[in-house]
């Protein structure tokens, strides 16, 4: 493998992993609430350097994971039934809903689009007037601005056939709802960066208050997530909780004011489902009544079932870190991302997919 | 999927009575289009990190060159390629 590039390379990673295992003393686990950190963090074999002491734990990071199964149908219902362009980012088409998935409903003669910006299905919808162009509208933080900015456009040209359908997730409510979890196990947390890089970090200084757990908003790199863990591991040796950013080169302490305000502008937070975990107060986004035309679930009456999980699928587990994927008795067995049976083996940013990908169906640090 | 890719802009079109500023922005040569309303100073010759269109932060031209460099040597770039809309292939040319 080439290393061109100083934020994986082997000398400082060697040096940060020599910081660590001098640094460390207690047995440790992380969660890191970012499925590209995840996805990081197998790829790059980071797992197995890391002494075995430090276990690191695959938060809930992933938005399309933890999409719920009653949106995917829903998404699907709206591209079957409807005069409907359905937009998606590519990582949703795969995702396994009660009946089928968008690419099973494309593939059933369903118009489905995958689009690398919401941005797109606004021209979309100008140039197909007399059609309904939907954006299934899910992410993080990260992606909110994004798509507050399609209705935003939308609005501003007076495009009129197009809506979205969010399935929009908060990662500080999460985190809040692990630690608030009897069982839960976790001693430090590396923040999510690029959510950060949006929001700040105002909104982290109450947990680790509450919880009296170290949080340091981390990078996705490599080097990146080894500084992280390090500063973690000095916290909890130290007997420190703060909050910290390794991330300085992005993230700015007050995140971005623009990107906020047109989150504001169409936004506001809800109470959201979380699939393999269950419902979490204010963790979601929901567009404002002020733009409900705009809002998929208010402009078509969908009236399906809710449904639930294939209840072999350990994914809740899996995301509270209770268990490793390996652990699930599907993992390979039944469960594979040609025919996943839960969210978090259809996306590279899965726990359960980054496992299979990287081959680790055996224990890591035992 | 929270993925935000460094490219450089190109060139800015200021639409809506200069309410929207698109720009064309270069990612080793694959030009897409970007919204600079969340970093309204970012001008032509600056780097910005973009994510699914809008671009949301301003970096500088050397963390922008080494975080290209490791998303595409960790093959981390598909989602410049696998979407149905219009890309412009431009003779490509490396950042680095
Ligand atoms: S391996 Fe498959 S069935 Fe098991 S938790 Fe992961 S996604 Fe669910």
């Amino acid at each position: 493998m080439k290393y061109l590039s100083e934020y994986r390379s082997p000398e400082i990673v060697d040096a940060l992993l020599k910081q660590i295992n001098t640094t460390v003393k207690g047995n440790w686990n992380i969660m890191e609430v970012c499925g590209g950190q995840t996805h990081s963090l197998v790829k790059n074999g980071l797992l197995n350097m890391l002494p075995h002491n430090i276990q690191m734990i695959h938060g809930p990071g992933c938005p399309v994971c933890v999409t719920p199964v009653n949106l995917i149908d829903k998404a699907v219902y709206l591209a079957m039934n409807h005069n409907v362009i359905l937009c998606s980012f590519g990582d949703m088409i795969r995702v396994p809903g009660s009946e089928m998935s968008l690419l099973e409903a494309k593939a059933k003669g369903a118009d489905i689009r995958i689009l690398y910006s919401p941005l797109e299905a606004v021209k979309i919808a100008k140039e197909n007037p007399q059609r309904e162009v939907v954006f299934f509208a899910v992410g993080f933080e990260t992606t909110a601005p994004a798509n507050a900015l399609s209705v935003i456009h939308a609005h501003r040209e007076g495009v009129k056939n197009y809506s979205i359908l969010t399935s929009h997730v908060l990662v500080p409510p999460a985190m809040e709802a692990i630690m608030n979890d009897e069982e839960c196990n976790v001693h430090g947390f590396l923040g999510a960066g690029h959510v950060c890089t949006i929001m700040g970090m105002n909104e982290y200084y109450p947990i680790v208050e509450k919880h009296k757990v170290p949080i340091v908003i981390t990078g996705f790199e490599p080097v990146d997530l080894l500084e992280g863990i390090l500063m973690v591991v000095k916290q909890l040796e130290q007997k420190e909780y703060k909050l910290e950013n390794q991330y300085t080169r992005v993230v700015e302490h007050d995140g971005n004011k623009n990107a906020i305000n047109v989150i504001d502008t169409i936004f506001e937070v809800t109470n959201r489902e979380w699939r393999g975990i269950g419902e979490i107060p204010f963790s979601g986004y929901q567009v404002k009544n002020d733009y409900s035309t705009y809002d998929a679930n208010k402009k078509f009456n969908i009236n399906i079932a809710e449904v639930h999980e294939d209840p072999t699928c350990l994914s809740g587990d899996v995301m509270k870190g209770k268990i490793k994927p390996y652990q699930c008795p599907n993992f390979v067995s039944k469960c594979t991302p040609v025919k996943p049976l839960g969210a978090p083996m259809v996306s590279s940013e899965g726990a359960c997919a980054a496992y299979y990908h990287y081959n680790m169906a055996t224990a890591v640090n035992e | 999927m929270c993925l935000a890719i460094p490219g450089k802009i190109q060139s800015i079109q200021t639409l809506y009575n200069g309410t929207v500023k698109m720009a064309k922005v270069s990612f080793g040569g694959i030009i897409k289009e970007a919204s600079l309303e969340m970093v309204p100073a970012a001008a032509v010759g600056d780097y910005v990190l973009v994510h699914v269109g809008v671009a949301i932060s301003k970096v500088n031209e050397e963390e922008a060159a080494k975080v290209f460099s490791y998303l595409k040597e960790a093959g981390e770039l598909d989602e410049l390629y696998d979407t149905e809309m219009n890309i412009e292939v431009l003779n490509y040319k490396d950042t680095n």
